[in-house]
């Protein structure tokens, strides 16, 4: 049997053992509805709302300002187009050219569809958006800004702290922020911060398992018409084991975010010392990014080339956003870097975790080198 | 409901040949037999011109569709069976004629039992009778919505209502085994069908380029096998040869506009070599006159001239949408169509040579020792046998 190792973290997570073995207990013991009026309903409900408290108090926000859902494409739907339907007279949203299908698939839908306008930001060629392009584009009808705080094909961090500074005290617009891949790995502050996006199978959760975290204040209207779940703004019987194991999944992530942070620093310094040994292999990713995820390119051989040669050696590596990786074009992120269509097409993505070891960073640079010598 | 005990099966083009004809009809019951075997109840019984397969509660409609998935069938019917007395087989018409909402009918009889008092024409007319006097049905012989088919046989008469048309063709495996070259795109898969509608017996060869095709590719086609499977007696054999050195040497050999040619070239050389070693007497492709640079007339006589051994291409003189149309049928299109790269397509040149001469790909050839290349893609090759889909157990 081959040795399998797996370098795709920000595409989804192995699950944590304390994580599994409550999920499956609750599954077994728990399986009423959490809206029933018997006793079993109100204990499966007693416990949601006390995973909901337990998240809302590690995030730092009130308990009603947690609204489970199935995960982070689902949160960020619901953050940009519920605002958006409730807003009744500002119809300009400001985001990013290079967020998550999600949010910007939602733009698109809002601009397509029901006419709100759009302005896509810019990136530099670090990946990130300017807080001033932010100030620029601001407008008296802007009713949403919604921007990443971690790039998932990256690891750029966004100036998120700048960012939502200028936003509320220049405009009346709501900041939404997409934790997705930030929660775990960099310090998330709900401060000034109207909507968030947090996903638990990138923290060593489940899948279909997410949070958007919505302020008090915040209108919003529900995308999936229901019963009162969710405080009316998610209809259907709620997943209550995985809504319940959310919270312990959110503590583990964020109890050993310092620990796996410096761990994993570790890795990529060693990842990074071996690629810049090979080449004609370019960084893609900015030096003040995540640990966790190193882009690079190698620009004569294509981004599905290499991952299937180096799928026959063990290695499982996304190229751009495992969302988009059905598609052939060049990563619209990269693109938007200002980086060639080449170099764009030739991606491969690098996401590391605490499970990870010196020596398979070894490994992975020997196996480049063989293929490269073969291939390129 | 009409319940039917017995399906009454009719041979295809088998009835034509005269002394293979037991073979046929053993190959047949074979492949029926096969088809059928979860359902262990069913009782055979084989005579020299039907076969009779007798139901206890099986599924009707799945033994049709699966039925009709076999070659060397030219129709079947479900069918009562009753004794050969007059009195019985009017009694089950009747029931028959009871239980439609058809308005016409008509009365259809072979007397296979020339015994029997009455000839066909007066069992016709006997049956008819008893249905006009009972029911509301009238006779229509040009246009009738209900046709009662009476085969009487000595002992036993067959009812049925309804004839299903068969899959035609001779029993796969009859007429020997051949190798097809499998690609994973729309062509190669209806190659299959047809060749195993001749009563072949159908092994492929798929080539195989990582990492410049996916996993996804070499799944993509072991699913089109697994489907085409189910008309080759339940199973095919997958040879898959990895081509990627093979075709980086010719690449860098022969460059852009021979490039396709050498390597279809290299592929009949290898097929040739697989098929004498599997024991199948000829190679088959999806070829279609023109439909690419590497079909061209000049291409194929090209290709053609490396090897001995016959080719059969089953779709060299149908268009793209018959075959398309095929491949719906045999439900094999929505695969076809997956967009994973082949080892076609992986280096498509710019401007393929569509008039090769085997000259000039002789003089590329002699550039390289593909020998050397062809024993290691031998060597390396690695088999698969599919089946038809079978559920998961974690579904």
């Amino acid at each position: 049997m081959q040795r399998r190792i797996y370098f795709d973290n920000a595409s989804t997570t192995a699950v944590h053992p304390e994580v599994l073995k409550t999920y499956e207990s609750l599954l077994e013991k728990y399986f009423v509805n959490s809206e029933s009026l018997y006793d079993e309903g109100t204990e499966v409900h007693r416990m949601m709302e006390k995973a909901r408290a337990a998240a809302a108090g590690l995030l730092g926000v009130k308990s009603n300002e947690i609204i489970f859902t199935s995960g982070s494409s689902e949160a960020n739907s619901l953050a940009v187009k519920g605002v958006m339907f409730a807003s009744k007279d500002r119809k300009h949203i400001i985001t990013s050219q290079i967020e998550h299908s999600s949010v910007l698939n939602s733009c698109r839908q809002l601009e397509r569809v029901f006419g709100y306008e759009v302005t896509y930001l810019p990136v530099s060629s670090r990946g990130i958006v300017s807080a001033d392009d932010v100030r620029q584009a601001l407008r008296s009808d802007t009713a949403l800004v919604s921007l990443m705080q971690v790039n998932n094909e990256t690891g750029a961090i966004f100036p998120i702290d700048e960012i939502k500074e200028i936003v509320k005290k220049q405009s009346h617009a709501y900041m939404h922020v997409d934790m997705t891949q930030a929660m775990g790995k960099i310090a998330c502050s709900m401060k000034d911060i109207d909507l968030a996006s947090v996903s638990a199978h990138k923290l060593e959760g489940l899948k279909g398992s997410g949070i958007l975290v919505k302020k008090a204040h915040v209108q919003l209207e529900p995308l999936i018409s229901g019963g009162e779940q969710e405080y009316g703004l998610r209809g259907g019987t709620s997943n209550s084991p995985a809504d319940i194991v959310f919270a312990k999944t959110l503590r583990l992530a964020l109890e050993n975010q310092k620990k796996y942070h410096d761990y994993t620093a570790g890795m990529k310094e060693r990842l990074l010392k071996g690629l810049k040994e090979i080449e004609g292999i370019e960084i893609n990713s900015p030096d003040d990014g995540i640990v966790s995820t190193v882009n690079f390119s190698y620009e004569k051989i294509p981004s599905e080339v290499m991952q299937n040669a180096l799928n026959a050696r063990g290695f499982m590596v996304s190229a751009r956003s495992t969302c988009e990786s059905a598609s052939n074009n060049p990563s619209y992120v990269l693109t938007a870097m200002g980086f060639s269509e080449r170099r764009a097409s030739c991606c491969i993505r690098v996401c590391l975790s605490y499970h990870n070891t010196p020596q398979e960073i070894d490994l992975f640079i020997e196996a480049l080198k063989e293929i490269i010598s073969h291939y390129g | 409901m009409v319940k039917y005990d017995t399906v009454l099966i009719r041979y295809g083009e088998l009835s034509t040949k005269g002394k293979n004809r037991k073979d046929f009809i053993r190959k047949l019951d074979q492949n029926i037999r096969h088809i059928l075997k979860d359902y262990p109840e069913l009782k055979y019984q084989r005579t020299h011109d039907r076969i009779y397969i007798r139901l206890t509660d099986e599924d009707p409609e799945d033994i049709s569709s699966r039925l009709q998935k076999i070659f060397g069938i030219s129709s079947f019917s479900f069918t009562r069976k009753v004794p050969s007395d007059l009195a019985l087989i009017q009694n089950e018409c009747l029931n028959i004629a009871r239980e439609t909402d058809k308005k016409t009918f008509k009365v259809i009889t072979r007397r296979h039992d020339k015994t029997f008092p009455l000839n066909s024409d007066g069992i016709n007319r006997a049956v008819a009778g008893e249905i006009l006097r009972n029911t509301g049905l009238k006779v229509d012989v040009h246009n009738p919505e209900l046709e009662i088919r009476i085969e009487v046989h000595a002992g036993d008469t067959y009812i049925t209502s309804e004839k299903i048309p068969g899959a035609g063709g001779y029993p796969t495996g009859i007429n020997g085994k051949v190798l097809l070259m499998l690609s994973g795109g729309i062509d190669s898969p209806v190659a299959a069908y047809e060749l195993m509608k001749r009563g072949l017996d159908v092994e492929a060869v798929h080539f195989a380029s990582p990492p410049y095709t996916s996993e996804n590719a070499r799944q993509k086609v072991l699913d089109l096998a697994q489907m085409t499977s189910v008309y080759n007696q339940g199973r095919m054999r997958v040879h898959i040869v990895n081509f990627t050195d093979l075709q980086l040497e010719i690449y860098k050999t022969a460059g852009d506009p021979y490039a396709v040619t050498l390597m279809r070239r290299m592929m009949y050389r290898l097929a040739e070599k697989i098929a004498q070693s599997k024991g199948c007497l000829a190679i088959a492709t999806g070829e279609s006159i023109g439909q690419v640079a590497s079909q061209t007339l000049e291409s194929i006589a090209c290709i053609n001239a490396v090897i001995r051994m016959p080719v059969i291409r089953p779709l060299v003189c149908m268009d793209k949408n018959e075959i398309i149309d095929l491949a719906r049928k045999i439900g094999t299109y929505e695969t076809s169509i997956l967009p994973y790269e082949d080892c076609c397509t992986i280096f498509d040149p710019k401007n393929p040579v569509t008039k090769p001469t085997i000259e000039k790909a002789e003089g590329f050839e002699k550039k390289f020792d593909y020998d050397k290349l062809i024993a290691d893609c031998i060597e390396n090759m690695t088999t698969v046998t599919v089946h038809p889909a079978e559920a998961e157990d974690f579904l």
